[in-house]
């Protein structure tokens, strides 16, 4: 079976030649029309668009980004902000920066119906730190939106008012965590909030209730709006709604960034037909389907059990190729759909080396605030850099699994999923070879290699 | 079962299987105590926000199962009790507040294996310099280490080196390895003081606790990020490596700074002062205590302290002292005139009559003492006045009125007005002749407006602790203690009666001020008074109004409050600190 064709909706015009990021280019292929009629109707009609369209957060939890809206304190008579999560730092993910960067408009015009429908005044894209060159397009975008009078007071005469603010980040991951991000842009060190008490719908940014949504997400809105609800959610699979964005990099022949329909390609087809298979004379080892936070996959391990299709529970037995790149599915199989940033690992690679590649990354970018995952993640990368650097020792398997055992669901927030899951994974499925690494070590790495971290 | 009706804000909650009603919104660490559970925290401070970073206090928490449709209550039909649904999370017991059915285990596995690994992992990077560490003994990382952590470490690689022995401010050392980041002090310094100061710079595990550049931690309550530090990483510049804890015995105190009347806990050995830390009263001081009120304890050692009786600037004994006194106060010849008439002729001669003598009291003194020497003014028939001592109040902890007990005195009766800075009235007196013995308590009266000529006129009798111009220019010293040496109460700005006990005996030379009293007014002629604290509170209790039904032994520790409205019209000086609000005063009795 060959891959099916792409569905390219949030990148219609990414790479298209002669579209360029301005105003004038972005009206000219219809722009901000989806805008002008959302204005024309209810906002409750269109949080319930929204809702019926099934989307889930682009960002990595996959949450449904209705039930998120309606989760917001509406009452409580405090403004209502929206943060646009564009603190893209997920290493393997590269979607969120072309928007930013090739079709900024899509996202304004996204983020405008999205305020709209939630009755916010005003908006903040949070960009990470380094992206500078994605937040001078978006500073200039907004400028062009606002002396168009897309954007800012009174807009086309609606009488509805919002402004969005581009915030930039100072360069930490933790940043992207949305109460991270809250305190970030309060002034404050990204430090995560405890929920309870503060969840964003309620008490978010300066203790007001806020929507934070990925940058992608809001795109979606913007077609959900177009389209209707129900049909928004006849695009891709149930409970998987709309295209899915991936970021595919490591040792495939043509890396890049493909969207398909949510749930109808399979990993298979994507890094076969898609991506072109592996380097020549290589073998793909393993891959890790969304963001380097995600549980890794090997391939030739065989996933088993019962799936619900339709209203029946059939029963499945897939290997890595068979699984379709949806949420439900990958979460099935004990892994996620995160962020969409496949990253794919041939023969060629070391496992040992490749967690030590992770763990130095999170270690780095553990807040430190909670106990767990700031001893933790450093504990773990100073084991594995350790035994890359020649004095691994057979127990260090099991002492990696004990520490990162004791991380995942004891933290503020969810970094410590983030920070364990790899070496919790890696060593479910590669065990023989942190095992046997001791031994590995002894030969000697050819010349010109690249030194390990 | 029919329980009786319960009051609306009151929740039951289950903590390991035994039930508990608590007031709503009560944290599972708070309610857990109540029921005799601890679980084991470090971040959590009872008066500081809750940031949940320690990790800690995790449990596991469940509440009753309902059906989602109809809202019943599920049973399980193997207890015949309502089905309890339990996260599979473990949840932050100090965020975890109290619900009506909240379940809550402490004693599982999962719990245990929690507060193990955040006790392994608070200990990799630890220096574990305990044989060396001032915290040793009172440190919580140590208590749960024993019960929690494993007895040997897995951490073969290097640890985080950061820095140590950093100077935080004039009182406060640092020591960055043994910070745990519960940032407590962060929190203590933002919300309590609001002197934010502290903060923690660079990022995960090399999170390093450190002063904002080109500040320093040097408030007046510094020292109680010492208190709070849950490790020996904030340790008190003055009494780091001085002694073991463990070693020191506890008294409860009061701080005798101002008439907030801080709870304090005096800590000694062997008769000599360690350090002093605040006890908590939720009513008063909370868990906090100024850092001035903690020196207090450097005047017992003090280079000018009085050490024995002198007559005339020559050492005697007490009971040289006590006649010599008497004789001052009554006069030593004959037949004493008991007329005011200042023509008849014993006056002229200049023979001492009753009347002529001065006292002057003190805000500084204990209740006691001030009834005796309410009962001693009564003997002579002297008038007193008392000094003021105002300062700057801080809003926090310290008050404006910088004498203890002012309120003591009122309630004694030794005075019925509230003390000036100056005594005019005494200094005239003493121009006009009518005064020729002045018996002051520790005032010194140089610093309250009289002049070194006035005093010269005048037989003066000192008690006190302290040299001062007086005690120089006295005929009798009469030394008395320290708070720290003697037993007693104190009234507070909030008209609470407050306990205070001897930590350490007093110098070998100086008779309990108690008995100095009585003995003074058996020496005036005003007959035996019992000086035993507790036989003298039997008196207290039985003349003094406001102290009927008390008595010190059955006083609790947080104090008792007395009823202020005969003293409602009254002008004190004090502004707002925390737990008081000064009373509105009709402004007829501001003029």
């Amino acid at each position: 079976m060959s891959a099916p064709q792409q569905r390219r909706l949030i990148f219609a015009h990414i790479d298209e030649p002669g579209y360029t990021n301005d105003l004038a280019c972005y009206v000219k292929h219809g722009g901000y029309e989806v805008m002008k009629k959302a204005f024309a109707r209810k906002p409750e009609e269109l949080i319930d668009e929204v809702k019926k369209s099934g989307l889930r957060g682009r960002g990595g939890a996959g949450f449904p980004c209705g039930v998120k809206w309606t989760l917001v304190d509406r009452k409580s008579g405090k403004p209502i902000y929206l943060i646009v999560n564009a603190d893209e730092s997920e290493p393997g993910t590269f979607k969120d920066r072309y928007i930013i960067h090739q079709d900024p408009h899509q996202l304004i015009e996204g983020t405008m119906i999205s305020c709209f429908a939630n009755n916010v005044k005003q908006a903040y894209i949070y960009i990470r730190g380094e992206m500078p060159h994605g937040a001078r397009i978006l500073e200039k975008a907004i400028q062009e939106a606002r002396d168009a009078n897309l954007v800012g007071k009174n807009i086309l005469g609606s009488n509805y008012s919002c402004d969005i603010f581009v915030h930039r980040g100072a360069g930490a991951y933790i940043c992207g965590e949305e109460t991270g991000l809250i305190e970030s842009l309060e002034g404050k060190r990204a430090n995560p909030r405890i929920k309870p008490p503060f969840f964003p719908a309620v008490l978010g940014l300066y203790q007001c209730p806020t929507i934070v949504n990925n940058v992608e997400t809001l795109c979606h809105v913007k077609h959900i709006a177009d389209f209707g609800g129900e049909a928004y959610a006849k695009i891709g699979t149930p409970g998987n709604t709309g295209t899915r964005i991936y970021c595919v990099s490591g040792h495939v022949q043509r890396p890049g960034y493909y969207e398909f329909e949510c749930g109808k390609i399979t990993m298979g087809q994507l890094l076969n037909d898609v991506c072109g298979g592996p380097l020549p004379g290589r073998k793909f080892k393993a891959v890790i389907p969304g963001g380097s936070s995600a549980k890794i996959l090997r391939f030739g391990e065989r996933f088993k059990g019962k799936r619900k299709v339709g209203a029946d529970m059939v029963d499945y037995d897939w290997g890595v190729e068979d699984v379709p790149m949806d949420f439900d599915s990958l979460g099935m199989i004990g892994t996620m759909g995160g962020s969409g940033g496949v990253i794919v690992m041939d023969d060629s690679v070391n496992m040992v080396e490749a967690l030590a590649n992770i763990n130095a990354f999170y270690s780095h970018e553990s807040c430190g605030q909670c106990t767990p995952c700031r001893e933790g993640s450093l504990w773990m990368k100073k084991i594995t850099t350790r035994m890359v650097h020649g004095e691994a020792r057979e127990q260090d398997a099991t002492l990696l699994k004990s520490v990162a055992d004791q991380i995942p669901g004891r933290t503020i927030c969810a970094f410590g999923e983030a920070c364990s899951w790899p070496t919790q994974s890696f060593l479910a499925k590669f065990n023989d070879e942190f095992k046997g690494y001791p031994e590995a070590k002894k030969t000697a790495k050819p010349a010109g290699a690249t030194p390990l971290i | 079962m029919t329980a009786p009706a319960k009051p609306a804000d009151l929740v039951t909650v289950n903590i390991d299987g035994k039930d508990i009603a608590v007031p709503k919104g009560t944290n599972v660490i708070e309610a857990a105590k109540l029921v005799g559970v601890e679980i084991p925290h470090y971040c959590y401070h009872p008066k500081l926000s809750i940031v949940g970073n320690c990790r800690m206090c995790l449990i596991e928490m469940g509440m009753p199962a309902v059906d989602p449709a109809t809202k019943a209550p599920i049973m399980d039909p193997a207890t015949g009790k309502q089905k309890v649904n339990w996260i599979p999370r473990p949840q932050i017991g100090c965020g975890t507040n109290a619900s009506p059915g909240l379940h809550i285990r402490t004693n599982t596995p999962m719990v245990k294996d929690c507060r193990e690994g955040v006790t392994e992992m608070l200990l990799i990077n630890h220096p574990l310099d305990c044989p060396i560490c001032d915290q040793a003994g009172e440190c919580k990382l140590q208590e749960h280490s024993t019960a929690y952590g494993r007895g040997y470490s897995r951490f073969i690689e290097q640890k985080n080196v950061k820095p140590k022995r950093t100077q935080l401010g004039p009182r406060v050392t640092l020591d960055d390895e043994r910070c745990i980041l519960c940032s407590r002090c962060i929190r203590f310094s933002k919300e309590i003081v609001k002197d934010d100061v502290l903060g923690f710079i660079d990022r995960g595990s090399y999170s390093t606790l450190t002063c904002y550049p080109g500040k320093q931690l040097e408030n007046n309550y510094s020292l109680n990020t010492v208190d709070i530090c849950p490790v020996g990483a904030l340790t008190s510049t003055d009494f780091r490596f001085k002694m073991r804890v463990w070693f020191l015995k506890q008294t409860p105190s009061i701080d005798t700074e101002s008439s907030v009347g801080v709870n304090t806990e005096v800590w000694s050995r062997e008769g000599v002062l360690y350090r002093i830390t605040p006890r908590r009263n939720d009513a008063v001081n909370d868990t906090w205590l100024a850092d001035s009120g903690r020196m207090l304890y450097k005047q017992v050692k003090a280079a000018d302290r009085l050490l024995a009786p002198s007559i005339n600037g020559a050492a005697t004994g007490a009971q040289m002292a006590i006649k010599a006194a008497g004789e001052l106060l009554v006069g030593r010849t004959g037949p004493v005139r008991r007329d005011d008439d200042a023509t008849s002729p014993a006056h002229r001669a200049g023979a001492p009559y009753l009347g002529s003598v001065a006292i002057v009291g003190s805000g500084r003194s204990s209740v006691e003492e001030q009834f005796l020497t309410k009962k001693l003014a009564d003997a002579v028939k002297a008038s007193v006045s008392l000094v003021s001592r105002v300062g700057q109040g801080d809003r926090l902890l310290i008050s404006s009125d910088r004498n203890p007990n002012v309120r003591g005195a009122l309630v004694t009766g030794l005075t019925t007005a509230l003390p000036s800075q100056k005594l005019a009235g005494l200094a005239a007196d003493i121009d006009a002749g009518k005064v020729t013995t002045v018996l002051s308590v520790g005032e010194d009266l140089t610093a309250a407006g009289l002049t070194t000529a006035q005093l010269a006129k005048v037989s003066i009798i000192y008690l006190g602790t302290h040299q001062n111009a007086t005690s120089a220019a006295a005929k009798v010293v009469i030394p008395t203690l320290t708070v720290f040496e003697k037993s007693g109460t104190f009234v507070n700005q909030q008209f609470r009666l407050q306990k205070f006990a001897k930590a350490v005996p007093g110098p070998v030379d100086v008779a309990d001020d108690l008995i100095t009293l009585a003995e003074l007014i058996a020496a005036a002629g005003g007959g035996i008074i019992p000086f035993e604290l507790g036989v003298l509170w039997e008196t207290l209790a039985a003349e003094v109004k406001p102290l009927a039904g008390l008595s010190y032994a059955t006083l609790p520790a947080t104090g008792h409050v007395l009823d202020a409205a005969p003293w409602a019209g009254l002008p004190f000086c004090e502004g707002e600190t925390l737990h008081f609000k000064p009373a509105a005063v009709p402004a007829a009795a501001n003029g």
